[in-house]
């Protein structure tokens, strides 16, 4: 006994100054007497595969009765209750993961990266909500996004916005869309996983910024309906554009709209477009100006973007962790009283050689040069048209339902006193 | 043609582009290294997060960035590995003396390692998965001067599974990485067949 301690300690100081590799076999085996039976480590399976496919089941079941219950039933009461067992079901019991809103970055990091390879539910999270809204509309955002269900559980007491903070707020999912696929596309990070508002609920469990973020979001979504989904959501950018090509789309009134106006303030997300009958309310030259001037600015706009982009650069790729440790190495030698941080310590303990990191980095910040030129001028185009989108007056005899926008939720169908015959 | 019919003309037109972009980049994914991604070398099952235990530094974050409290990454015994050492430097602080049970002599800051005596000199050690953290400073005493046999690893029947692991964005070591479901654990010195 006595003997096999002094040996232990031996070995103890020699592993001192062994190389600290770990998984050395330093002491054998022993070689039990008493019939000792060594337990089997515990490995427990993750979610089955089948699981996820169910998942995948489950989304194209809800999309096709959502896409029914407001197409053909019109009904209300069945959109609520069917996005009620969509929070239930993708919310709380699946937890929000994984939802075809992040799936843009499987997606984006898909396409762009050669190593990453994307699970096929995973693309069908991505693909077959929007194959839907080419169809038939937003039914998905109505009643089968968990985030839509929860925000319009909280919508008490809804208030309109006006054309122009609608607008304005409204170019914020796109802001959002093009960040997320920039950083997707560098491999740097998911940000629309990282500042998911309400994955924390759901789990209930979030750093306090995520909760405090979750709750202005429901705070504030009582007056202002569905605040993520219409002034932040990246997906519904992508929702929004195919909708307004789609071969059908839920209509407020099941026959001739009378013109009533009593659906004028049914729409809780500012989502009707009422009559404009009149041509050119401004006046038909100024109107023309307008036009004029917008379309000269719209080019200027994009390059303006487009160097801001460019300049703005350096501070977007150091959110990319390789860039990162390549700035700590950097400045690391500073500062040599404080403790090494342990980018560095594992930095140099795997023994790649700081020029290989350094030439990866070029790469990466040269990628970052381009996706923020592209980016920046992204966002000065959406700039544009969104005013251009304010001044123009499409002639309109009816009250419809904004393809763009509506989230095909039949909220305005009970308001309409039109009965098919 | 009136102008209601070249609005639809044109919409029903750019609604088969739009369906013709995402059919191409289905494609593109599904198709990419000239192999479909269903086929028999198929790679495209669910994936789930791994931690390499050779690239990790036991920096402690796994223990304070994970989404669930406790964290999901907990330290994993391979009792195969094990030397069943008295002196076990995943235990025991170092230069400690009396080796016994008391709380102010383990590594583990939660006491989740139970030390049991299995013959003379051997003990055996047990992970409490209830109590462990994954601090992983036991692995980090066990890998310095010992054989190893504890070893971080993300125990997936408590992962969520978030599709951006919250440890992976901040592992200084990039030991975290996207696997096939199914082969979920990577142990170091430990057999594939066994996992």
């Amino acid at each position: 006994m006595r003997h096999k301690t002094v040996i232990v300690f031996i070995l103890l100081i020699l592993g001192i100054f062994l190389p600290s590799v770990m998984g050395v076999q330093r002491f054998p085996k022993p070689e039990f007497e008493s019939g000792y039976v060594e337990p089997e480590t515990q490995f427990p399976v993750p979610r089955a595969e089948f699981l996820a496919w169910m998942d995948v089941a489950v989304l194209l079941l809800s999309l096709s009765l959502a896409t029914f219950l407001v197409l053909k039933k019109r009904s209300r009461l069945g959109v609520f209750w069917l996005s009620l067992f969509s929070l239930a079901y993708f919310g709380f019991y699946r937890q929000g993961c994984v939802c075809s809103i992040g799936a843009i970055q499987n997606v984006t990091l898909a396409l762009f990266s050669g190593s990453y390879t994307i699970p096929l539910t995973v693309l069908f999270f991505f693909l077959v909500p929007l194959v839907f809204t080419l169809l038939f509309g937003r039914t998905f955002c109505a009643a089968v996004c968990p985030f839509g269900a929860f925000q319009d559980l909280v919508a008490v007491k809804p208030m309109p916005m006006g054309a122009w903070l609608n607008a304005f707020l409204g170019m914020i999912p796109y802001l959002y869309l093009g960040l997320a696929l920039l950083f997707a596309a560098t491999a740097t990070d998911f940000i629309i996983c990282r500042y998911d508002p309400f994955v924390g609920i759901f789990r209930m469990n979030a750093s306090f910024g995520m909760f405090l973020f979750a709750g202005v979001l429901l705070l504030s979504g009582i007056f202002i309906a569905r605040p993520y989904c219409r002034f932040l959501c990246p997906y519904g950018v992508l929702l929004n554009w195919l909708s307004r090509f789609s071969w059908k789309h839920m209509n407020i009134t099941p026959a001739e709209c009378i013109q009533c106006r009593l659906c004028e303030n049914a729409c809780p997300y500012d989502a009707i477009d009422f009559p404009q009958t009149k041509k050119d309310p401004a006046g038909r030259r100024k109107q023309v100006n307008r036009l004029i001037l917008l379309a000269l600015l719209l080019p200027l706009l994009v390059l303006g973007g487009a160097w801001t982009g460019g300049l703005i650069h350096s501070t977007l790729s150091g959110v990319n962790s390789k860039v990162r440790l390549a700035r700590l190495l950097q400045t690391a030698s500073v500062s040599k009283d404080q403790p090494e941080p342990p980018e560095i310590t594992a930095f140099r303990s795997s023994g790649i050689a700081q020029q290989q990191l350094m030439a990866e980095v070029a790469t990466i910040e040269h990628d970052f040069l381009t996706g923020s030129r592209i980016f920046g001028g992204f966002i000065g185009l959406v700039f544009g048209m969104t005013l251009i989108g304010l001044v123009r007056t499409p002639y309109r005899t009816d009250y419809v339902p904004n393809r763009g926008t509506c989230f095909s939720c039949a909220k305005c169908m009970d308001y309409c006193p039109v009965i098919k015959s | 043609m009136d102008k209601q019919n070249r609005r639809q003309f044109i919409r029903t037109g750019i609604r088969w582009i739009l369906f013709g972009g995402m059919a191409l980049v289905a494609g593109d994914l599904i198709f990419r290294k000239g192999e479909p991604l269903f086929g028999k070398n198929r790679k495209s099952g669910p994936t789930v997060w791994q931690l390499d235990p050779a690239k990790c530094i036991q920096c402690g974050r796994c223990a304070t960035n994970c989404v669930k409290t406790p964290s999901a990454v907990k330290c994993t015994h391979a009792y195969s590995m094990c030397g069943y050492c008295n002196l076990c430097s995943g235990y025991f602080k170092p230069e400690t003396k009396t080796l016994d049970t008391g709380a102010e002599k383990q590594l583990c800051p939660v006491s989740a390692i139970k030390r049991t005596f299995v013959e003379d000199p051997f003990y055996e050690y047990t992970i409490d998965e209830a109590l462990c953290i994954g601090c992983g400073k036991c692995v980090k005493g066990c890998g310095a001067f010992g054989n190893g046999s504890l070893q971080l690893q993300v125990r997936h029947h408590l992962c969520d599974n978030c599709n951006d692991c919250s440890i992976a964005r901040n592992c200084p070591s990039g030991a975290f990485s996207r696997v096939q479901l199914t082969d979920p654990y990577l142990l170091k010195g430990f057999g594939k067949k066994n996992l």
